[in-house]
């Protein structure tokens, strides 16, 4: 997958999609988008909450809610040991960051998938995270905003995180009930039980462009058909033209769609 | 296409095939007789001991068995006046996938279910029990007129999964089984659910935001396929077995881990050997679970509802 890669002092960047080498500043000048190839890089939960609030302002939400390894799951190492690792190097956000702040002035709630952290995978701490976002939406009549950049469910805590898609998706019929905008980012990759649950149900469904939205992933699909996929299946244009998203919508477009979208709404 | 009896439970069907043997000669009298009693009770014994220390992997496999009653049996023998409903008045019918309308003690209901095909032409009729979004869709649909009509739902999980093809994604498998979690979660009605099979992740919850979530003993429910985790988790789909253990998907674990309300006990030996029995085991359990929920107004049904699967999972928050 497209993954930056800095040279020496960080000062290029080669660009996955058209190959072309580039320098960092002028990638990350133009939200993390190639200005050659417009390839969208993939970008971190936190950067992604700087980029849709105004002035990058925001409080965070449920910071403490972690994961625990109520299964005592070990494959090639123990679930436990890697939460560490993981919980260490994003200081504990597990694979959802949620901030309050602006969006143009409008005062709403987002939640920011977190790929680097175990494939964004939902086990119950994303669930709760984002259950609790809802709540707070509810009490205090926010529009919520999710981003999803995630492989699906958490294999690791085995069936809790498959039912983490009910639980947010019952939560999200509530907001429905009571006319509060949900509005779903969709980026590079969301598939699995993420697609299969909260991605799918916005009230709009917003895709960055090119992005992988699937509910199998490829190489499953691939396996079950024995034969190679189309070029550009399961891209968020693939998903726009089979009827699945409202827009597909550049990066560096995303706040002022969002900000217009909410105000059309509220 | 018929799988290979699993070898920990070659000796139970071949003690099967000698009672068939005998019963099918046709021959009677007391040596007969005494034949058929000593080989049931080597037969209840063999079970007995086979069946004593399950392991989740051979548990999978009871859930897979073969001859493990589907869910049109489950509704032909608790049900009266079966209707069946066909299509989801947007693309398709999916013979994945089943429901209706039909009675129990007499009391209308709606009945919906994921099937599995027996034979060779009915498994590919059938797609091995795995729905494309036209079935999902269909199910909801089914669902909306029992909360229309205020009927209660009673929905039967087993499927290995949704679809992954090249058709289900183009027509929104992702999309067909978000609407069902977010459509059940809303339905003014009683829903219960039961796992009777296979329990295959997304494509099984797309039947299974219920008020009350009962599970058959050998059946399973995983948020993935062992096989499918064993090639993701340990790059070798021979792992199943770790990764049927690692993932906890038997009744006994899920009821500790708090995510479905009851185990069903099977008949001696699983479902397959007493499919009456069963049913029955079924009927009484739906009837028990059932007639609380009756009592309970619409709102209070949809917050329980909520609260049930708001509740679930494990994490701190220190
Ligand atoms: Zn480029």
């Amino acid at each position: 997958m497209a993954k930056e890669t800095t040279g020496p002092q960080g000062l290029w960047i080669k660009c996955p999609d058209c190959r072309e080498i580039l320098y960092h500043r002028e990638v990350t000048g133009n939200s993390h988008v190639c200005p050659r190839c417009s390839h969208h890089f993939r970008i971190s939960a936190d950067l992604r909450l700087q980029m849709l609030f105004d002035n990058g302002r925001y409080k965070k939400f449920f910071g403490k809610i972690r994961s625990s390894d109520p299964l005592g799951f070990v494959d090639s190492k123990p679930y436990s040991e890697r939460l560490k690792v993981y919980n260490k190097k994003f200081n504990g956000s597990d694979a959802v960051v949620v901030g309050q702040g602006e969006i143009c002035k409008i005062p709403t709630l987002v939640a920011a998938m977190e790929f680097g952290f175990m494939g964004g995978s939902m086990g119950s701490a994303v669930g709760e995270k984002l259950a609790r976002s809802i709540d707070r939406c509810l009490d205090r009549r926010l529009p919520l905003v999710i981003v999803s950049c995630s492989g699906g469910a958490r294999m690791q805590e085995g069936i809790l995180s498959l039912m983490q898609l009910a639980k947010v998706s019952t939560g999200l019929a509530r907001m429905r009930a009571k006319a509060l905008p949900f509005i779903s980012v969709l980026t590079d990759p969301t598939t699995g039980g993420v697609t299969a649950s909260y991605a799918m149900l916005g009230d709009l469904n917003i895709a960055e462009p090119g992005a992988l939205i699937g509910f199998a992933g490829p190489r499953v699909i691939e396996q079950t058909i024995r034969q190679t996929l189309p070029e550009g299946f399961q891209r968020s244009e693939f998903l726009l033209e089979h009827g699945m998203l409202d827009m597909v919508i550049p990066r560096p477009e995303l706040k002022a769609t969002l900000a217009r979208c909410l105000s059309l709404l509220r | 296409m018929a799988a290979p009896t699993p070898p920990f439970l070659e000796p139970i069907e071949k003690i099967r095939f000698r009672i068939n043997e005998i019963e099918s000669a046709g021959t009677s009298g007391p040596a007969t007789e005494e034949d058929l009693v000593s080989v049931r009770r080597e037969l209840d014994e063999t079970i007995k001991r086979v069946f004593s220390s399950l392991t989740p992997w051979q548990q999978c496999q009871v859930a897979r068995h073969p001859e493990r009653p589907y869910t049109m049996a489950y509704i032909h023998s608790i049900f009266t006046d079966f209707t069946e409903l066909h299509g989801d008045r947007r693309f398709a019918d999916d013979h994945a996938l089943v429901g209706g309308l039909a009675r129990f003690d007499g009391d209308p209901v709606v009945v919906v279910g994921h099937q599995k095909g027996r034979d060779t032409a009915e498994k590919l009729r059938r797609n091995f029990g795995m729905p494309r979004p036209e079935g999902y869709r269909k199910a909801i649909r089914i669902m909306e007129l029992a909360a229309r009509f205020r009927r209660p739902i009673i929905s039967f999980i087993d499927t290995p999964g949704a679809y992954p093809g090249i058709d289900a994604e183009q027509r929104g498998q992702a999309e067909a089984i978000a609407n069902n979690l977010i459509e059940m979660a809303g339905f003014p009605v009683p829903i219960i659910v039961i796992v009777t099979g296979e329990g295959g992740s997304g494509g099984a919850l797309a039947l299974g935001v219920g008020d009350r979530v009962l599970m058959l003993e050998h059946a399973i429910y995983s948020v993935i396929s062992p096989e499918g985790c064993a090639a993701i988790l340990w790059k070798d789909q021979a792992r199943a077995e770790d990764a049927a253990q690692a993932l906890r998907i038997t009744a006994p674990d899920l009821k500790k881990l708090g995510i479905i309300d009851e185990i069903l006990p099977e008949p001696a030996g699983g479902a397959h050997m007493n499919p009456g029995e069963m049913a029955d085991t079924i009927a009484a359990a739906i009837r028990r679970n059932l007639k609380p929920l009756h009592k309970a107004k619409p709102d209070a049904l949809v917050n329980r509802r909520f609260k049930k699967f708001r509740a679930m999972g494990v994490f701190t928050d220190r």
